[in-house]
Order: structure tokens, then C-alpha cells, then sequence
């Protein structure tokens, strides 16, 4: 008798058809959609509720900004010096070396500073979040806060997403300024391009309002990563390969979801410009 | 321990079906935990004793029945309702759950700091005394929690939940991965809480030596799976002392820790498994 009520109760845990399986994989799906999206909500809820305390906060603005000045910094350099030595020959040879300026300071702010800088932070922030809530998840922390009468959403996770999206486009403001040095640096000390030639099509080609549109996306790309990752943290199975998968997740997530938003906030920002001014180019 | 006043039912559970996804892990439970007493629930790992606990102080919502406190149905209090319903409750996990980034100190102080409950010269006491009454010296309130040992871990928690002031203790597994002398000491400091503050206690454990010291009153759960069909869940509810004259032979085999039921059930299955395989090609 135990073992046909064991049998029945096996039977019950395990779909028994391909459809059976499809089916659960839809609603996993669907369902996954609908818990990022409450808990999406729950947070920007608990922001407008209440301030967390400033113990809280300061460590994980520490963590989150302060921890990633060296890599968004690097990175940005990089990224300038990269454009300027991969640019350089193409447009000498047209004869336009000294336009090399403008293209690479456009490209930088407009669009790789912000996607470089919000893929690096995801790399570093994002991951390192989902493994740390992952971790909180599966050692009980996370039922500890709810046991003590404090939402683990507003403990935990508005504070990540307030670091985020503060911090993150003033890293990438940073990531743009060095992404600038070091294609200068690059053109003008190393392939000698004449240094007020540089800077004035620099000047000319590139406008405030270029930063802005780069910054403005790096807002969307700070929430992003805040709350997939914060969501694949508090979602982790159980173990160090539940934690492990979470962490992954939350870099492939984000990536995929900073692409994402660049190419709508992209097109969004391109109507809206030119609905504005009919006659100009559109900006991004 | 004498029984209180027996119909003074603190939290009851009604019919409670509790299930993850395809897998259910309660089955229609009813019980009830009467005021001022100290309830053992034991069984088999997986059987649902964690998830008991989970659903008593509303971390997780049953599949249906229902969970009551005081005769309110927790599952429709708002927000606030089950914050204050969460701050008559003290709860100690298995693995002590105390947070890695915070010192012992900002551990024990959590709850009262989160809920403003005392200024910060009140709160320094409150954590020294309830350091103190857990056998812990003041020199641990700088520690973090990866530097102590699993006995001190646990008596933080301990003091983490007292914190508070609850009414009712909940406890997880107190007394798993200690040694026999420091799970003593945790079931001696289980006992005097429950003296000293007159809370109402529910122990999940395996431990029948906990059972022993501490439970007014022992429930025991069997896993869904082998259990027979239109057969209760709880396989024994009463005193400790009558617990191995059950009229049910698994509570007296559970009880003296004796594997001989499974072992042939295993053995069952095992000669079983080639006939089904055979069935399905």
C-alpha cells in the first residue's frame, strides 16, 4: 500500500507527456514575467514609502560606486584609445584624420560609454548582488528580515536600486570622460594629429545634449541591473550552484536587457526628436 | 511542565494543504497550539516541519485551509497587521540565519532598531542582557558572524529573536550539528525561555532529547508520500511520556531511532523497481 501511495505521489511530481511539459514550461515562463514585473513594483512601492536608513545605504553606494570607479575607468580609457588606433588609418587615408575627434568622442558618449560601462557594472554589480542576496536567500537571511518584521524588498533591494541608478550614470559620465582622454591621448601623442584640429571638430560635432541622451539611457540601464539582479538573487535555488546559476543569470540578464532598452530607448528618443525638429539629423 | 489551560488556543491550523508547484508537503493538518505551552512537532526529514513553522508566523501562505492567531486568519492581514503580528513572534533558524554583514551586536539590535522600538542607550542593555542570559561574553558583540562557532552562532540567533520580546518562540531545529553538550545547553536555554517569559513554543526537531526536556505536548508528522491512503498526517499527537506506547508502530520505530521499516520498504522498492520497469516498455 505505501509503495502504490508512494508511486501515485511520484506520479503526481513528474508531468508525464511532452504537452504536459510544454504547457508547465509556458506557464514557468509567463509566471517568471509576471514576478519580475511585481517585483518591479513592490520596489518603486517601498521607495515611495520610506527612506531606508543611511547605515544601510552608505555601504551599498560605497560597494556599488565608489568599488567600481578603477574598472569603469579602465574601461572607458580603453575604449577611447581602442577607437582612435582602430579609426586612425581609414580616415588618414581619406584625409580626414583630423575629424578622428569627432567620431570618437560621438561614439563614446552617445553610445559605447554608456552600453560599455552598464555592461561592466553588470558584470561586477550585478552579479556580485544576485549572489549576495542568492546566498541570504539559501542561508534563510532573507526569511530572517521577513521574521523580523522588515520587507526584505525594502532592506535589500531599494537601497541596490537606488546605488544603481544614482551611481551608475555618473560612473558612466566618468567612463565618457576617460573614453575621451585616452582617444586625445591616443590621436594627438601617438598618431600626431594636429591637437587644436582635434578638439575643435570635437567641439563642433559633439553637443551637451549628446552626453545627456547617453547619460539619460544610463538611467534606464542602473534599474535594469538593480532589479534583474536583485530578482535573480532572491529567486536563487538552493546550493552553490543555485547561487552560482543566479549570479550568471543576472550578467546574462542584465546584458541582454541593457541591449535591449539601448535599441528602444534608441529608436524612442529618434521619433521624438525628430517630431521635434523635422529638418535635423536624428541623434542617435 | 504542566499543561496550561486546555482550550486556549493560541495559533490553529484548519485543514492546512500546503504545496510547491506539483509537490504537496501538508495535507489537511489541523492543530492547535494552546497558549503558554511548548509544542515538539518531530518526523522524518521532508515531511513539512520547516514548512509548519513557515506557515505559522506567514512566510509562506498555504495552498488552502487556513493558519489562525489569536482566531484571525493571518492570510488576510494587511502589511501592517502581519509586521506586528511578526513582532510577537521570535523565531530561530536551523543554521541560525544571522546576517553576514552585520556584527552580533547589529544582529541582536535589528528588530528593535528596524521598529524603533528603543533608543540606542536602551538597545545597548537590551542586546548586553540578552548576550548575557544566552551564556555569551560581551567581547562577541564586535564578532561578525563567520567568526563564531555553530553553538555560538545559534545562541545569537536565539538572543536575536528574544530581542523582541515575543510571545511565541519558534524554533528550527535547535539543536542540529551541535554536539551533545552544547545541544544541552541550547535545550536549557529553550527550557528557561520558556519559564522565564512564559512564551508559547513551538520546537521543530528531530531530537528526541529535546523532546524530552522542553515539550508540554509531541506532534508527529509522516511524510505524504508513504503515507496510506485517507490516513492523517499526524501520526501522534499527546503527552511526551506516551509517545513509545503508541498504538502506531512507525512512532515507536521513529522514536527509538529504528531503521527496520524503511530498510525493508527500501528493499521493497528495490525488487519492485525491475517489474515496473519492465511495465512501461
Amino acid at each position: 500500500m505505501a509503495i502504490a501511495a508512494s508511486t501515485a505521489a511520484q506520479a503526481e511530481e513528474a508531468p508525464s507527456t511532452p504537452i504536459h511539459r510544454l504547457g508547465e514550461q509556458i506557464f514557468d515562463h509567463v509566471s517568471e514575467i509576471g514576478d519580475v514585473a511585481t517585483f518591479a513594483t513592490l520596489t518603486m512601492v517601498w521607495i515611495g514609502r520610506r527612506r531606508p536608513r543611511w547605515s544601510v545605504l552608505v555601504p551599498i553606494f560605497y560597494a556599488i560606486g565608489v568599488k567600481s570607479v578603477s574598472v569603469v575607468a579602465i574601461t572607458g580609457t580603453f575604449i577611447g584609445m581602442v577607437l582612435a588606433v582602430q579609426a586612425y588609418h581609414q580616415f588618414n587615408m581619406m584625409g580626414l584624420a583630423t575629424r578622428l575627434g569627432s567620431v570618437i568622442n560621438i561614439s563614446i558618449v552617445r553610445e559605447l560609454g554608456p552600453v560599455l560601462a552598464a555592461t561592466m557594472l553588470a558584470g561586477r554589480v550585478g552579479s556580485s548582488m544576485a549572489a549576495e542576496l542568492g546566498t541570504m536567500r539559501v542561508t534563510e537571511q532573507i526569511d530572517a528580515l521577513s521574521a523580523l518584521g522588515t520587507n526584505p524588498i525594502y532592506y535589500l533591494v531599494v537601497p541596490r536600486f537606488l546605488a544603481c541608478v544614482l551611481l551608475i550614470p555618473l560612473l558612466t559620465l566618468m567612463g565618457d570622460f576617460m573614453g575621451v582622454i585616452g582617444g586625445a591621448v591616443v590621436s594627438t601623442q601617438i598618431m600626431n594629429i594636429d591637437s587644436y584640429a582635434y578638439w575643435k571638430h570635437t567641439r563642433d560635432f559633439v553637443e551637451t545634449l549628446d552626453v545627456f541622451a547617453g547619460v539619460f539611457k544610463s538611467y534606464f540601464f542602473g534599474a535594469a541591473i538593480a532589479l534583474i539582479s536583485c530578482h535573480r538573487g532572491f529567486n536563487s535555488k538552493a546550493g552553490a550552484e543555485g547561487v552560482g546559476r543566479a549570479a550568471t543569470e543576472a550578467f546574462v540578464f542584465s546584458f541582454i536587457a541593457i541591449l535591449f532598452l539601448d535599441f528602444v530607448i534608441g529608436l524612442t528618443w529618434n521619433n521624438v526628436y525628430r517630431s521635434i525638429w523635422p529638418q535635423t539629423e536624428s541623434l542617435l | 511542565m504542566s499543561l496550561p489551560e486546555a482550550d486556549s488556543a493560541l495559533i490553529e491550523l484548519r485543514d492546512v494543504t500546503m504545496r510547491f508547484r506539483s509537490q504537496t508537503v501538508l495535507t489537511r493538518i489541523n492543530l492547535k497550539v494552546r497558549r503558554g505551552e511548548t509544542l515538539c512537532v518531530i518526523g522524518e526529514s521532508g515531511c513539512g516541519k520547516t514548512v509548519l513553522l513557515k506557515l505559522i508566523i506567514g512566510l509562506l501562505k498555504p495552498s488552502a485551509g487556513g493558519v489562525f492567531f489569536a482566531d484571525r486568519d493571518i492570510a488576510r492581514l494587511n502589511g501592517k497587521e502581519m509586521v506586528k503580528l511578526r513582532l510577537r513572534f521570535g523565531f530561530l533558524f536551523q543554521m541560525a540565519a544571522l546576517f553576514d554583514s552585520l556584527t552580533v551586536f547589529d544582529n541582536v539590535a535589528f528588530g528593535l532598531r528596524e521598529h524603533h522600538m528603543r533608543d540606542e542607550a536602551s538597545i545597548a542593555g537590551i542586546v548586553a542582557e540578552r548576550l548575557q542570559e544566552v551564556g555569551l561574553p560581551p567581547e562577541v558583540e564586535t564578532k561578525k558572524p563567520a567568526e563564531l562557532s555553530g553553538g555560538q552562532r545559534k545562541r545569537v540567533g536565539l538572543a536575536r529573536a528574544l530581542a523582541i520580546g515575543p510571545e511565541v518562540m519558534l524554533y528550527d531545529e535547535p539543536t542540529t550539528g551541535l554536539d551533545p553538550i552544547m545541544s544541552d545547553v541550547i535545550n536549557e536555554l529553550i527550557l528557561q525561555t520558556q519559564r522565564t517569559m512564559k512564551a508559547t513554543g513551538v520546537v521543530v526537531t528531530h531530537d528526541m532529547k529535546t523532546v524530552a526536556k522542553v515539550a508540554d505536548r509531541v506532534v508527529m508528522l509522516y511524510p505524504i508520500a508513504r503515507l496510506e491512503p485517507g490516513e492523517s498526517q499526524i501520526l501522534y499527537d499527546g503527552p511526551p511520556d506516551r509517545i513509545e506506547s503508541s498504538l502506531d508502530p512507525r512512532v515507536g520505530q521513529f522514536v527509538r531511532g529504528e531503521a527496520g521499516e524503511r530498510m525493508r520498504e527500501l528493499a521493497r522498492l528495490r525488487t519492485a523497481a525491475p517489474t515496473a520497469a519492465t511495465a512501461a516498455k
